[in-house]
């Protein structure tokens, strides 16, 4: 038991690295754009459909969108889990805390990998 | 088996304890990581839009243009920053880094929390920076 939850806080924290890094990244590009053309010159209005378009069509953008979806929803659960569990701390909140973490989080990676995927598709 | 508590539960979050500084960066932790993940939920569904084709979603991305929108945005920008350098202190002190030197408990006794602060301090001023930066571009409101 103990092994497994060291994993599952190892994971966790490599999760927390990579988040850092490419959510540092997308909300550098999307977000702070103005920033980002004193820096780099070509940059473009990120959130034009065109652009959107453009992202969506790619293989690999998909690809990394679904990874930073996933490595996003784990973080994040894994912290509502353990912010739960240290509150409510039963065998019986226990239980309903880590049913609730994975089916949110499950499903949540089904809806915005499913989008991504159609719109994929779809273009 | 019998629930147990640990302390005071989400009361306990307010007020940092003898731990100070650190006790407030626990607490924010958790307060920008709620706060986080509230905002990846409707992202989800926001992003979701595009696939009602460009008519919904330039609607979707005219919204984010009020004050009030842009100034959230800010706040989730300032949470992630927070969120992501406090985090990495975390990572480092847990494996070890910067904690200092394994000592004999002599009185008097050292914490090493004093040894962590520097940087604390450090990661805080750089978080601190890239926030007071963001502001520049997402508090730009139009009109």
């Amino acid at each position: 038991m103990r092994s497994r939850n060291l994993k599952f806080w190892l994971l966790n924290a490599i999760c927390g690295l990579i988040i850092m890094v490419l959510a540092g990244m997308h909300l550098a590009s999307f977000h702070l754009d103005d920033v980002m053309a004193l820096v780099f010159s070509n940059t473009t209005e990120p959130l034009a459909w065109a652009q959107v378009s453009a992202r969506g069509q790619s293989l690999a953008y998909v690809a990394g969108y679904v990874f930073l979806l996933g490595t996003t929803l784990f973080h994040g659960f894994y912290g509502l889990h353990t912010v739960l569990t240290e509150a409510w701390s039963s065998k019986r909140a226990a239980v309903v805390v880590n049913l609730f973490c994975w089916f949110a989080g499950l499903g949540l990676f089904a809806i915005g990998t499913v989008a991504a995927v159609y719109f994929h598709v779809m273009l | 088996m019998k629930g147990y508590t640990h302390g005071s539960g989400f009361f306990a979050w307010l007020a940092g304890g003898r731990r100070g500084l650190e006790g407030y960066l626990y607490v924010l932790h958790r307060v920008s990581g709620l706060a986080l993940l509230l905002f990846i939920v409707a992202h989800i569904f926001f992003t979701g839009t595009r696939l009602l084709g460009e008519e919904a979603w330039e609607a979707v991305m005219a919204t984010t243009h009020s004050p009030v929108l842009m100034f959230a945005e800010y706040l989730v920008f300032a949470a992630f920053v927070f969120h992501a350098f406090n985090g990495l202190r975390l990572v480092l002190v847990e494996l070890g880094f910067a904690v200092g030197k394994p000592e004999r408990p002599v009185y008097p006794y050292k914490s090493s929390l004093d040894s962590q602060r520097v940087l604390t301090i450090v990661l805080m001023i750089i978080a601190g920076a890239l926030i007071v930066m963001g502001g520049f571009e997402l508090l730009k409101f139009p009109g």
